[in-house]
């Protein structure tokens, strides 16, 4: 999988930083830099960190090409499904949350990583193109739950969220649904088969 | 602006102000020092300095405190004690006022806790927001201590641990443990104060403190100034929490690059020395400790004094007969 990191006009040890995020979704970045310290810094953090990099100068910016060497195992290829949540794809990526907790296990616990998940969301990139709930997702969405504050930042940051409609009639909700907007069926299903990623939790 | 581009831009101003016409003034620009003094009779002498710069860390409260450590420091460092201070601002018009309120009361209780008073200042607008003070302090003239004087045979000591400013860098780059920030926000608003008082008493050669310039660079200009070699020990160089982690994520400011491309002639590093700690050795520290060159003799009273007093002091090297920089593990 490969990035392009474009840290034009940034001081370190932003282009450091980028660079490091990018690299942790995949085993090739290019990253573009327009200094002598950037260009220095995010060559050795990445040599460092077992990279092999080409630079380039060219007229608009200092290009590095950053791979891992051909004798090292790339780990992302040999198991493609394994690439982490946030590594580009062709089309929208959409979270699907068909429950109001996260993972089985003591319900507390539950409780607390569904909220941790949304926290974390917010300051994670790229976020989610759309956010579906459905079933006891529902009630991740409406007032009093733990998530709201991080989903309304998450939808005025542009992030889509969508609540079943069904299913906020069902858990008598509607009325209460406090981010986002009440979607049918139809939109749903359209939108998960249009998706490049979809992301079930 | 780099310590190479700054002495290029200063050296006319040597010639212009030639020590030989002005008697009183004991260290100008002539020889690099910490602050300005000026004798004003045979036992005073007054010390000048300012400084200011840009938030390192986000409660205003704090990043006032620290500019105003930071730019006290140099009077501490030349032997002295803080008599006056002038507030230093630009804040962007928008700013809100609370917001530059905390910023001017983290200074003033910080001037205040020295024992001294801020006496006015100057306001400008300004797109980023920056503070800082300028300084009036009074000192015996017989007892400023200078960047020369180091001897060999001295013993290197320092009074606050290292690497605060990649920590602010990585708080910056909003990856910085918030524990790991709020040690190094301790550690610049701690005064010299104490340290130096300490230092004074126990008769040492030669001070500084550390701070843009890195521990190298700073350590450079003493060696210089004193004809002298100083050999620092990596196993006894004190560090922030966290700071060598970010070291080995390559978080780095761009300061890191200039003051290595200044000094690296003159520093020797043994081959056992990671690139990191290189780095971080040239990394800017803001509000640092003072490090001093102390006669072998009276090292453990100030150690003992130190120890008394609560003050941290590291012994993290020696100065040797020869120039330039050494570091071994």
């Amino acid at each position: 999988m490969h990035r392009t990191v474009d840290a034009r006009g940034l001081a370190c040890p932003q282009p450091v930083i980028l660079t490091r995020r990018a690299l942790a979704w995949g085993d090739a970045v290019t990253a573009i830099v327009d200094n002598e310290t950037a260009r220095h810094n995010v060559t050795r953090m990445a040599e460092r960190a077992g990279f092999a990099v080409a630079s380039e100068r060219l007229e608009d910016g200092i290009y590095l090409r950053i791979a891992r060497p051909s004798d090292a195992t790339p780990v992302i290829e040999a198991v493609p499904e394994a690439v982490p949540a946030g590594a580009p794809v062709d089309g929208p990526v959409v979270l699907l949350v068909a429950g109001d907790t996260l993972g089985r296990g003591d319900a507390e616990l539950a409780q607390v990583l569904v909220r941790a998940f949304f926290h974390t969301l917010c300051e994670v990139a790229p976020r989610p193109d759309a956010i579906i709930f459905i079933n006891n997702g529902v009630k991740l969405a409406v007032e009093g739950s733990p998530a709201l504050a991080d989903l309304q930042a998450l939808a005025a940051a542009g992030v889509e969220v969508l609540a079943c409609g069904t299913c906020l009639s069902y858990y008598e909700l509607t009325e209460r649904l406090a981010v986002g907007e009440v979607s049918n069926m139809y939109t749903i299903a359209e939108t998960l088969l249009q998706a490049g990623k979809v992301v079930s939790l | 602006m780099g310590p190479e581009a700054l002495a290029q831009v200063l050296r006319p101003l040597r010639e212009l102000f030639s020590a030989a016409r002005y008697p009183d003034l004991l260290v100008g620009l002539g020889v690099s020092d910490d602050a300005a003094v000026y004798r004003i009779s045979d036992d005073s002498a007054v010390i000048l300095t300012l400084d200011f710069f840009t938030p390192v860390v986000d409660d205003p409260y704090d990043f006032g405190a620290i500019a105003a450590a930071n730019a006290m420091s140099d009077v501490y460092a030349m032997g002295g004690e803080v008599a006056l201070a002038l507030n230093i601002c630009a804040f962007p018009a928008d700013l809100p006022v609370d917001v530059v309120s905390e910023i001017v009361r983290g200074g003033a209780e910080k001037v205040l806790e020295a024992g001294a008073a801020v006496a006015g200042g100057h306001t400008i607008e300004d797109r980023e927001p920056k503070y800082g003070l300028a300084v009036m302090g009074l000192v015996d003239p017989q007892r400023v201590l200078t960047k020369g004087g180091a001897r060999p045979g001295d013993v290197l000591v320092l009074t606050k641990p290292l690497g605060v400013g990649i920590v602010t860098t990585a708080l910056k780059g909003e990856v910085a443990r918030a524990e790991h920030v709020a040690a190094a926000v301790a550690s610049m608003q701690r005064l010299n104060r104490t340290a130096a008082r300490l230092i004074c008493a126990a008769g040492v050669h030669a001070c500084t403190d550390v701070t843009g310039f890195s521990l190298l660079g700073h350590a450079n200009e003493m060696a210089e100034r004193s004809g002298a070699r100083f050999i620092f020990r990596t196993g006894q160089l004190p560090f922030v929490e966290g700071a060598r982690q970010y070291a080995d994520q390559w978080l780095f400011p761009a300061g890191t690059c200039n003051n290595q491309r200044a000094y690296e002639a003159v520093v020797r590093f043994a081959p056992s020395i990671g690139e990191e700690l290189q780095q971080l050795l040239f990394t800017p520290e803001t509000s640092g400790g003072l490090l001093a060159a102390v006669a072998p003799g009276k090292l453990a009273p100030l150690l003992e004094a130190c120890r008394a007093s609560d003050q941290p002091c590291w012994v993290v090297g020696e100065v040797a007969a020869g120039a330039g920089i050494a570091v071994e593990p």
